[in-house]
């Protein structure tokens, strides 16, 4: 959109104005800031209806989190939220090399924008590296989106085992277990002696690794039998000390985090496409002072891409 | 400029003496599929919409038929639902939605900016794609065995229990793309007319019709947005069952009401805005008259895209919402027929004392205005609460938004389409027989809808497929109707296709239109105005800067016209009143 206008360019000379134009000023604009204003106008609006989108699942997510609120409870405590920390930091970092990225290329420094568009770059790759062991984590224990593919009762069994297996090694008495279908049954701090999920990278790393000793996900239907010896990292991790029987609350609270992180997550990786293409252009030194348009336009919808993951983080792992 | 005919002005001819416009430059169907020509995509649009009209159009004329008896007349209750959903989905999502933004909008709006093109021309083009797209999804979900849920997809029942997943699920898709071009063609439309305004062109001196297109660009990327969200989550419950509108698994069907509808009835905007800005200029333009109130129009589009996204909950007062929120929505919903009604006003006090030309176009345009008229009022029974109780799901509610969809929308896209036909294609259609065209598609269409304002307040229920003897009258008379309105729409088609190849050749200015198109020839160059003629820009409907030429068959620029907004002072409007009565005491 922002080239020239392939079929009609030479049938029209539009060269009325007396000055040479950029051979990037598209023939039906009168000045390269006409279009460059033009592309910015466009960008905004375009960002204004992505947010219009993500409100729609905020809405949802007020909803249900306003109906549901225990799933909630239940739920945030599956997810890692050293993770999602790191995560939240590795966009903000790529936030900042793709601004500057933006700067430089108006500057007319071409390679040093193609240094720091592949520094975003690898941003975006670190996000979805950590998305990815985040959701295999949950896969492999039942938790996906919606009842096909998410396998609550493997959840829950797991669960069941888990709290076994605790009981046995800690030689501890019983915890008092939540009444089965309370409807608040908030874990007890007995039931979760080391405290937050994931609050330290060992924990993380341990789950890492533990994850591939699991059966690949496709094989996942067939039933899943709980890893032995994976049990004792889980139970180091405190990822799992939840009821059993809370098992399948947290199943709401579920499809909407993978909604909205899907959906975001599709965001990074388009986004990452752009950055890619503009990364090309910039190795070709395309951009000028006057011509930076589209570094500028991505950088705006990568921005917008952060942003709602600013949102997301609170909203999903910080409840409480 | 005002002595130039079209056979002395120089650039406009090839070699072989042909004269060069966008139809003829380049050749082949490849050329056409890549354009980036805003005019061409137009017409792909035209094609591709009409034909959408015309899919639609047999499922109304079946639903219509299995309706000329209670029982069984020719198809099963499991078919009637597949159809008149179908009939309704295509309708809507093919139809009338992208219609007059994507075809005649696409067309005429550069061209009356005094610009080359859209802001986005590819963006432009994949919006067209993206149309096509969505179309394919529609129709392969017949494959599927076709949807039966309405064209609202209501939860539970496209949740949980209609039998055709994968159709559902195919419809939905489509839905969703189409939404992303209607989105598309939005941004592009707003951001052409903020940084593309001709030289000189003041936000005032924009003819209505591109403020009508700008008001509905702001719904299209205020509402679809939300729509495409509702669609992604219900894709997702049917395929995954996330819970979030299944009662079972803790959701609320009632939500997704809500979500559909604060796309939907910003929608019947986006249907019904543009015709009103086709209305507006038809009406000026055969009435050779100013605009009466031009901002009064301009900003109540303004209002009508606002406002229209606080209603919502007009679809929703018997679904089990608040009282308290019942009657704030039937508060907010009576206030839009304020600004509907000031465009009404307006256009009838252009009319007045103007010497009106009835040529097709004027008629659909005036037809527009009554029947709109109807359907406007009748959309007030049903906002008041203790009315609705009674008449929701019913055929009044069928009838009322026939009335403002086919009566207004459709009607407006008539209008739209003569007024703008020799402008396109070059080439002037028969009067007579698009006047009979017309009076069978009009009394056809209160024919087919009228009745139905009765059989609904006695209590038939819309989308059922038995009904009880005593509303069979209604239903035959009804069925007649359609039969009518369809013969009218083949001829109306006939006579078009006609002219293509039999008409005369088209003047620049045959109706004595003031906006920039019409100082343009016709069909357009590729560059939309003659390189040594750029458009002159002014008041958009000062009449006095045209006349009639007997020798052109067609009216020419005179003068300059007049450098001022199109927002004239009262008095002005009085002077031109007295001017006007002294061309009456001339016998019009
Ligand atoms: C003065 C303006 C209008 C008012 C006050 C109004 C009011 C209403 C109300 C209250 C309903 C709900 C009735 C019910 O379901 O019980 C309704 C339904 C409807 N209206 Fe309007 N309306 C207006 C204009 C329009 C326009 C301009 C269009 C479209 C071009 C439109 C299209 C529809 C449709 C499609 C429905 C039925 C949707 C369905 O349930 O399938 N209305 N209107
Ligand atoms: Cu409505």
């Amino acid at each position: 959109m922002t080239q020239a206008h392939a079929t009609t360019h030479d049938a029209h000379g539009h060269d009325d104005h007396g000055h040479a134009h950029d051979p990037n000023q598209a023939h039906h604009f009168e000045s390269m800031e006409q279009q460059v204003a033009s592309g910015k106008l466009g960008m905004w609006v375009f960002l204004a209806t992505e947010i219009l989108m993500f409100g729609g699942l905020f809405c949802a997510y007020a909803v249900w989190r306003a109906r549901h609120f225990e799933a909630f409870e239940i739920g945030h405590k599956q997810l890692n939220t050293l993770m999602g920390f790191i995560n939240t930091l590795v966009l903000i970092a790529s936030s900042f090399t793709m601004a500057w990225a933006v700067r430089t290329a108006q500057l007319n420094k071409n390679k040093a924008t193609a240094v720091l568009l592949a520094l975003t770059f690898l941003g975006g790759c670190g996000f979805m590296t950590i998305k990815y062991f985040e959701y295999k984590a949950k896969w492999d224990h039942g938790i996906f989106v919606g009842e096909p593919w998410g396998h609550w009762n493997t959840f829950r069994e797991e669960a069941k085992t888990e709290l076994e297996a605790e009981k046995t090694a800690t030689q501890l008495a019983p915890p008092t277990t939540g009444t089965p279908g309370l409807v608040n049954a908030l874990p007890t701090p007995g039931k979760t002696p080391e405290g937050f999920i994931g609050a330290d990278a060992a924990a993380a790393d341990a789950h890492g690794h533990e994850a591939e000793a699991h059966a690949p996900p496709a094989a996942h239907g067939e039933g899943h039998e709980p890893a032995a010896e994976g049990e004792s990292a889980h139970a180091a991790a405190g990822e799992h000390h939840i009821d059993p029987d809370d098992a399948l609350k947290a199943r709401t609270f579920f499809s909407i985090y993978f909604c909205m992180t899907g959906l975001h997550g599709l965001h990074v990786l388009v986004g990452m496409g752009l950055i890619a293409w503009i990364f090309f252009r910039a190795l070709k030194g395309e951009f000028t002072e006057t011509y930076n348009a589209p570094v500028d336009l991505v950088g705006l919808y990568w921005h917008l891409v952060d942003l709602i993951w600013i949102f997301l983080f609170p909203l999903l792992y910080l409840i409480s | 400029m005002t002595t130039t005919t079209t056979t002395t002005t120089a650039g406009l001819y090839d070699s072989e003496g042909q004269e060069k416009n966008y139809l003829n430059h380049s050749k082949g169907l490849w050329s056409w599929l890549t354009t980036l020509d805003h005019k061409r995509i137009g017409v792909m649009y035209m094609i591709c919409v009409l034909s959408a009209f015309l899919l639609g159009g047999i499922f109304a004329l079946l639903v219509r038929t299995e309706h000329l008896t209670g029982g069984e007349t020719i198809m099963s209750a499991e078919t009637y639902n597949r159809v008149f959903t179908l009939h309704g989905a295509v309708m809507v999502f093919l139809f009338i939605i992208p219609g007059i933004p994507a075809a005649l909008g696409n067309f005429v709006m550069p061209i009356m900016l005094g610009t080359l093109d859209v802001v986005f021309p590819r963006l432009n083009l994949m919006s067209w794609y993206l149309w096509m797209t969505g179309g394919v999804f529609f129709v392969a979900s017949l494959a599927f065995g076709g949807i039966d849920t309405g064209w609202t997809f209501y939860t539970p029942y496209s949740t949980t229990y209609s039998p055709y997943g994968p159709a559902i699920i195919c419809a939905l898709s489509g839905a969703f793309i189409l939404g992303f071009s209607s989105i598309l063609t939005g941004v592009n439309f707003l951001a052409t007319m903020h940084m593309l305004r001709a030289k000189g062109m003041s936000w005032f001196q924009m003819p209505l019709f591109c403020w009508s297109l700008y008001a509905t660009a702001i719904m299209q990327i205020l509402a679809t947005p939300v729509l495409a969200i509702t669609l992604l989550l219900l894709i997702a419950e049917r395929t995954l069952s996330i819970g979030i509108f299944d009662p079972s698994l803790g959701g609320d069907p009632v939500l997704f009401q809500h979500f559909f509808w604060f796309y939907s009835h910003p929608a019947v905007y986006i249907m019904i805005l543009p015709a009103m800005g086709v209305v507006s200029d038809v009406i000026a333009v055969y009435s050779h008259k100013h605009i009466f109130g031009y901002k009064f129009i301009a900003f109540s589009s303004v209002a009508i895209a606002l406002l229209g996204f606080l209603v919502w909950g007009h679809h929703l007062f018997v679904s089990g919402q608040s009282a308290l929120l019942g009657t704030i929505f039937s508060l907010i919903t009576f206030s839009i027929a304020i600004p509907t009604a000031i465009k009404v006003f307006n256009w009838l006090a252009t009319m007045y004392k103007g010497s009106i030309d009835l040529k097709c176009a004027m008629l659909y345009a005036m037809s527009f205005i009554w029947v709109f008229s109807i359907g406007g009022l009748t959309g007030l029974h049903c906002a008041a609460i203790a009315t609705d109780v009674h008449l929701h799901d019913t055929y009044f509610v069928v009838a009322h938004f026939h009335y403002v969809m086919v009566g207004g929308t459709v009607f407006g896209f008539l209008a739209g389409l003569h007024h703008w036909w020799p402008k396109i294609f070059g080439k002037m259609y028969d009067e007579f027989w698009g006047l009979v065209a017309w009076a069978l598609v009009f009394i056809g269409f209160n024919l087919t809808f009228f009745p139905q304002f009765f059989m609904g307040a006695q209590g038939m229920p819309r989308r059922y497929w038995h009904y009880e003897p005593q509303f069979q009258a209604y239903h035959v008379a009804s069925t007649i109707g359609a039969y009518m309105q369809g013969l009218g729409f083949v001829l109306l088609a006939g006579v078009l296709l006609y002219s293509l190849f039999a008409g005369k050749k088209a003047p620049r200015n045959p109706w004595g239109g003031t906006t920039l198109e019409w100082q343009t020839t016709s069909p357009p160059p590729l560059e939309n105005f003659p390189h040594d003629e750029p458009p002159i820009v002014g008041d958009p409907y000062d009449f006095h800067a045209i006349e009639y030429k007997e020798e052109l068959e067609g009216y020419v620029l005179v003068a300059a016209p007049a450098a001022h907004d199109a927002e004239r002072s009262i008095v002005e409007e009085i002077v031109e009143g007295a001017e006007a009565d002294s061309y009456g005491s001339r016998g019009n």
